[in-house]
């Protein structure tokens, strides 16, 4: 931001000539200035009506007793303070359970998808990124197809090929597995895990988990990992999302210097040692840019649960976003619903800003900061 | 907020408006000239197999959409439809499909000419003329991008209600055109087109307006093409926004109307065929513009990338 700010503030401040021809360019200026405004006005009026309008008046209805009738704002509408937050965070009952199921979903939902999808593509990207490749278009083409297609289509797909019967579960017979139900299947990964390994028996948990509960579920239930039906997205969202990354990291690839990696293979490094510590340093601003838009995306997850699940079965697909969506547009919980979409806002800025925060290159900072000092050396010396 | 600008900083806008990802790799396939046989095996391999899992999805849902429900039922893997039969797409058409299908295009026509024209009117003021407050509507936009849409589907829904534009036409439409991203884009490629051309034009005292319609936008035809395939394919998918704008079915698009079918609105059975059938018929302008442009496509990709 700094920089861009710095970048524009040095624009604004120097306007050409100002002194030299005073009554021309300041013609010209009043023109500018009028065209100026003229042109970003439609925009400006559009996104004020559109995003900025709809998030105050979503602010106020999250803290109102609004019930769907009429003007939000006319008089019989109350002021309700935290009482639209608290059932979702601190009163024990129904909402808070819904709300903290929601948040298990995603918050497993995106620890699978995020590093999922990341791998996937960067794996595509090299893959594609071979020299000796023939047909290299046609291959970058096929992966990067399922990004443009509607999520619903997509989503209508992977609900035939899921089926009990469908064709993935006739692939897993052939090799001799029993595929599961995918989509009616609420039961948890890691709960079939500890199963399969004897720690637990998933039908009788055991009771030192199942019986204490923490913000209003179990830790059996907080303990649960993505239910079968979840995973079955998870992998229909990682298929459709990684072609996306694939260009990303492309371009990226793309960008590194040849001679770079062959002085490296000079000096006697392994291919693989190359791809580790010469390809992967030089792709970490892509591999963050590509971790924070996944975070960012997945916590969103909506279309696949509104056009497959409904958030169940059992309640393991909802999420924030659905949830908001029901709460609202189903129950008529208007407050409430507001109250849900705000929590997801905040979480996803909080954890993106720490994403960030966390995975910060020091040189890029450094060199940044080196940058930002030679332009403002550069400006004095213009301005003296 | 901070997310958006940084991305900006990454230098990455450099690599992305200029690239175009169709060209051959220059960089690090150099090193691999020196591939083994073994190498380039496990390499189509493991291209074999990924291509499999891209591709087979769309065969089955083309395959399908020309099965009976029992066959579809009964032969999920099978890529002959037996006996081969148009049903499922009739009983697409004698229901409501061929109306999403026009909302659909209206919608997206409608959308894309606005964001097109309001995002490059924007964005040309924010790359090329100086008036005060410049840099802050400059930070405006990029605040707003940051925002996440799935936030917005209520708040949006309670505008839309209280303007008296739920159920309307304009309300599919014109809250999409609202675009921070588009005019970002548009400012990032103005910004590289040299100002000695416009001087010429206005030294002849052409107007603004005139500058920006009859000398910059002729020149911007990529990233005019770029945006235009951007907004069409956004507004053609656009599905939370459909949900939440209207509840009058003479006024679904596809997405809303074909979500709608998972709930068997079509009859009893599982309506495979049907299903795949909408699928592939919602798949086709996207894919048709995706093959023609796909180079700007993959620019666009990147594009997007900036915006975060």
């Amino acid at each position: 931001m700094t920089t861009t700010q710095t970048g524009e503030e040095a624009a604004a401040t120097q306007p050409p000539h100002r002194d030299r021809a005073p009554r021309r360019t300041g013609n010209s200026l009043n023109r500018q200035t009028r065209s100026g405004w003229l042109f970003v006005t439609p925009m400006l009026v559009l996104l004020g009506l559109f995003l900025v309008l709809p998030i105050l008046m979503a602010l106020w209805v999250s803290v109102s007793d609004w019930s769907g009738r009429g003007s939000p704002f006319s008089g019989n509408v109350g002021f309700v303070g935290p009482d639209n937050y608290q059932p979702l965070l601190s009163e024990p009952g129904l909402s808070r359970q819904d709300f903290m199921l929601s948040l298990r979903n995603t918050f497993y939902y995106v620890v699978g998808v995020v590093p999922l999808q990341t791998v996937l593509a960067l794996l595509l990207a090299v893959i594609v990124n071979q020299r000796f490749l023939k047909g290299r278009t046609f291959f970058r083409t096929a992966f990067y197809f399922p990004s443009v297609v509607s999520s619903v289509a997509i989503s209508l797909v992977f609900l035939y090929l899921f089926t009990g019967t469908g064709a993935v579960n006739q692939a897993l017979d052939a090799v001799g597995i029993n595929g599961p139900t995918w989509f009616a299947d609420s039961r948890g990964l890691i709960h079939l895990l500890g199963n399969s390994l004897g720690l637990w028996n998933i039908d009788s948990p055991p009771s030192a988990l199942a019986d204490h509960q923490v913000l209003g579920l179990s830790w059996w239930d907080w303990l649960a990992g993505p239910s079968v039906a979840l995973s079955a997205i998870m992998m229909q969202v990682v298929w459709t999302t990684a072609g996306t990354f694939m260009l990303m990291f492309l371009a990226a690839l793309q960008d590194l210097p040849a001679d770079v990696e062959e002085a490296a293979m000079v000096d006697g490094a392994t291919k693989s040692n190359v791809f580790r510590y010469v390809t992967v340093p030089h792709l970490r601003p892509t591999i963050l840019l590509v971790v924070t838009l996944g975070v960012i995306g997945t916590w969103q997850v909506f279309d696949q649960m509104y056009v497959m699940t409904q958030g169940g079965p059992a309640k393991t697909t909802l999420t924030p976003a659905y949830l908001s969506y029901q709460a609202a547009f189903n129950q008529q919980h208007w407050g409430q619903g507001a109250a849900i979409a705000f929590l997801l806002f905040a979480l996803i800025l909080v954890l993106t800003s720490a994403q960030r925060w966390f995975l910060r290159d020091k040189d890029e900072w450094a060199r940044k900061q080196a940058l930002r000092r030679q332009r403002r050396r550069q400006r004095e010396e213009a301005a003296a | 907020m901070s997310i958006d600008s940084s991305t900006v900083q990454t230098g990455y806008e450099g690599t992305a408006m200029t690239k175009v990802a169709g060209s051959p790799p220059k960089g690090s396939g150099q090193a691999l000239h020196t591939s083994s046989g073994a190498r380039k095996v496990v390499v189509y391999g493991l291209l074999l197999f990924f291509a499999l899992l891209y591709l087979y999805p769309f065969v089955v849902q083309l395959v399908t959409a020309f099965k009976t429900n029992p066959d579809a039922v009964a032969h999920p893997l099978t890529l002959v439809p037996r006996p081969f039969t148009g049903k499922a797409l009739d009983t697409l058409f004698a229901n409501d499909f061929a109306l999403w299908f026009t909302n659909s295009v209206v919608v997206a026509v409608c959308v894309t000419v606005g964001r097109v024209f309001f995002d490059s009117l924007a964005g040309y003021a924010l790359a090329r003329l100086r008036f005060p407050g410049r840099s802050a509507v400059f930070n405006a936009v990029i605040a707003v991008m940051a925002v996440p849409g799935v936030v917005l589907l209520i708040p949006k829904f309670l505008v839309l209600n209280y303007l008296s534009m739920y159920n309307t036409y304009p309300a599919l439409i014109v809250p999409l055109i609202a675009d921070a991203a588009g005019v970002f884009i548009m400012k990032q490629f103005f910004e590289s087109i040299p100002a000695s051309v416009e001087e010429a034009a206005r030294i002849d005292g052409a107007s603004t307006f005139r500058i920006f319609w009859s000398v910059v936008l002729p020149m911007s035809k990529p990233a005019l093409i770029t945006l235009t395939i951007l907004s069409f394919q956004a507004s053609w998918n656009e599905l939370g926004h459909m949900i939440i704008a209207t509840n009058n079915p003479d006024l679904y698009t596809l997405t809303r109307g074909v979500a709608g079918l998972t709930s068997g609105s079509l009859g009893a059975g599982n309506q495979f065929p049907i299903k795949m059938a909408a699928a592939l018929l919602m798949t086709i302008p996207v894919a048709m513009v995706f093959v023609v442009f796909q180079r700007f496509f993959t620019q666009g990709a990147n594009a997007g990338a900036e915006k975060g």
